[in-house]
């Protein structure tokens, strides 16, 4: 493995409730190198936390607290808010889920994307067109001066995904977050945005943490998986070796997927007890 | 005997034709599953079955008996729609209680207490739950209660549109285990719309493929299961899923 791109040492993630503080992600460790790392696990597992947290995107009441965090070489846990919008957009960024909520309804997607980049670079007026162009294209948009003068609403949920991914592309950063990037898209539009997201990684040699609750997609575009269940990272493996998962949470749902050629007449589900009681 | 059948059915929203021509017979007890992409059309269908796209032109009937334009409460007695996302189609402000005495009041059918408590234990929902708020339970447990508020007037058909795709997968295991026992304990006859393959593998008995809104394909969830499918675009499906099964 390359040279870690993001270290992280016990991790927290903390909530107060009228009944005491709530552990939300539960002390986790992990290293990131130029490589593409899946967290799996349910609602609730603490998977969206933990890439939230590391662009230091909890809310207050909410507290985030770790040993180490730190993000080529600088670390997080210190940096002031001015100092941490630097970082954002421009080194590490962030693709979210549904792209109807993300993205800014009254801008056409071309002025949004130009803002993701002027946000961190000044440049002449005709260059940024023509980076966003470009980058609408490297996204497969097949007629990029059209699309960009389009606003969101105009747009379907495959388009304006891969809308999202450019912007989050186009400052060229060295690490990207993608929170369930398909979840809200069809099984044959999924497939191309991920391709989309895959290439763009290879190219430009960046890191990629993938957030998603599938284990099957995970497991086909990642390298690396980290399965999460209630806030703990409860099994380490490589993508290709998930069917030998050892810990009784990652092999419960991987056997509560149906599959293609199903012949079981009922689905294993989840029996919780067998790995509460460790 | 058939249990559901559309014949010529075409629909429209406006002046935009959604469907066109789709001709589906469903036998008593069959499970059937209508795949396609987003904008093919195939939610569209089982909107005009419940009542919810009134501008359709052709025939739906019900063992034989023909659907009207408007509200048909005979049909709706027969055929009820669970929805796709348990997280907005529960009234949030109704109590399990209220949401499932609602039809039974609607089609004046007496004993409701009874026949609540009956709908909640068949799907698995305990007592306790019977005066909660939906946001008081979770997306199982809200999804439980959708389904027993369709079962709630002993319906025969059932419309499935989308049932767990809002789910995680632990819990879809539990909601796909649950219509399986449903159909064999009451049975139930099923028009279940998906673009979740494996799903369709799990449930169904026959799967129609669906494309800019006509059906392309008919075909055995059989030849689902060995890759069989003639048309290039159900093919082109089944490789989308093996995909990411791998």
């Amino acid at each position: 493995m390359s040279k870690p791109l993001l270290e992280i040492e016990n991790l927290r993630v903390t909530f107060p409730t009228p009944r005491g503080d709530l552990d939300v992600v539960r002390g986790i460790s992990f290293a990131l190198g130029r490589e593409r790392l899946g967290i799996v696990g349910e609602s609730g597992s603490g998977k969206s936390m933990t890439g939230r947290s590391i662009l230091k995107l909890i809310r207050a009441p909410g507290r985030v607290s770790a040993d180490r965090l730190s993000f080529d070489g600088i670390d997080l846990r210190e940096l002031s808010e001015r100092r941490m919008r630097a970082i954002r957009g421009a080194r590490i960024s962030m693709v979210m889920q549904d792209p109807k909520f993300s993205l800014n309804p009254v801008m056409t997607i071309g002025e949004q994307i130009a803002e993701a980049l002027l946000t961190h670079k000044r440049l002449p007026r005709r260059e940024v067109s023509q980076r966003v162009l470009a980058m609408l294209e490297s996204v497969r948009i097949a007629d990029p001066e059209r699309v960009a003068k389009l606003y969101p609403h105009e747009v379907s949920g495959g388009m304006g995904q891969r809308v999202m991914i450019a912007m989050m592309l186009i400052p060229e950063p060295d690490l990207l977050i993608a929170d369930e990037p398909t979840s809200a898209l069809d099984v044959s539009v999924q497939g191309q945005v991920l391709d989309i997201i895959d290439e763009q990684i290879r190219r430009k040699g960046m890191g990629l943490i993938f957030i998603s609750h599938d284990l099957n997609l995970v497991s086909s575009y990642c390298d690396r998986i980290l399965v999460m269940n209630t806030g703990e990272i409860v099994e380490e493996c490589r993508a290709g070796e998930l069917h030998n998962a050892t810990h009784p949470y990652t092999r419960g749902l991987i056997a509560s997927i149906p599959r293609l050629d199903e012949n079981r007449d009922e689905l294993p589900v989840l029996d919780r007890s067998a790995w509460a009681a460790k | 005997m058939t249990a559901l059948s559309l014949k010529d059915l075409s629909i429209s929203y406006g002046d935009t034709r959604i469907t066109h021509g789709v001709n589906i017979d469903i036998a008593e007890g069959e499970s059937f599953a209508l795949v396609g992409e987003s904008g093919s059309g195939k939610s569209t269908v089982l909107k005009a079955i419940a009542g919810l796209a009134p501008q359709w032109a052709g025939s739906i009937s019900a063992f034989g008996k023909p659907r009207s334009h408007g509200i048909d409460g005979h049909f709706a007695r027969a055929c009820q729609m669970v929805f796709q996302d348990p997280y907005g189609s529960l009234h949030p402000r109704k109590t399990v209680d209220a949401t499932l005495t609602e039809p039974l009041a609607i089609h004046g059918v007496g004993d409701r207490n009874a026949r609540v408590e009956t709908a909640m234990t068949s799907v698995g929902l305990d007592r306790k739950f019977r005066f909660r708020f939906p946001h008081q339970l979770s997306g199982g447990q809200r999804q439980r209660v959708a389904i027993a508020r369709a079962l709630v007037l002993q319906p025969k058909i059932l419309l499935l549109d989308e049932p767990t795709s809002a789910l995680d997968v632990s819990v879809q295991a539990e909601i796909l285990n649950l219509l399986k026992r449903l159909r064999r304990e009451q049975n139930l006859t099923f028009l279940m719309v998906t673009h979740n393959l494996p799903v369709v593998s799990f449930l169904c008995d026959r799967v129609a493929v669906m494309r800019h809104g006509r059906i392309v394909e008919i075909a055995d969830v059989a030849a689902l299961k060995k890759g069989e499918l003639q048309d290039p675009y159900s093919r082109e499906l089944i490789e989308l899923s093996a995909d990411h099964a791998d």
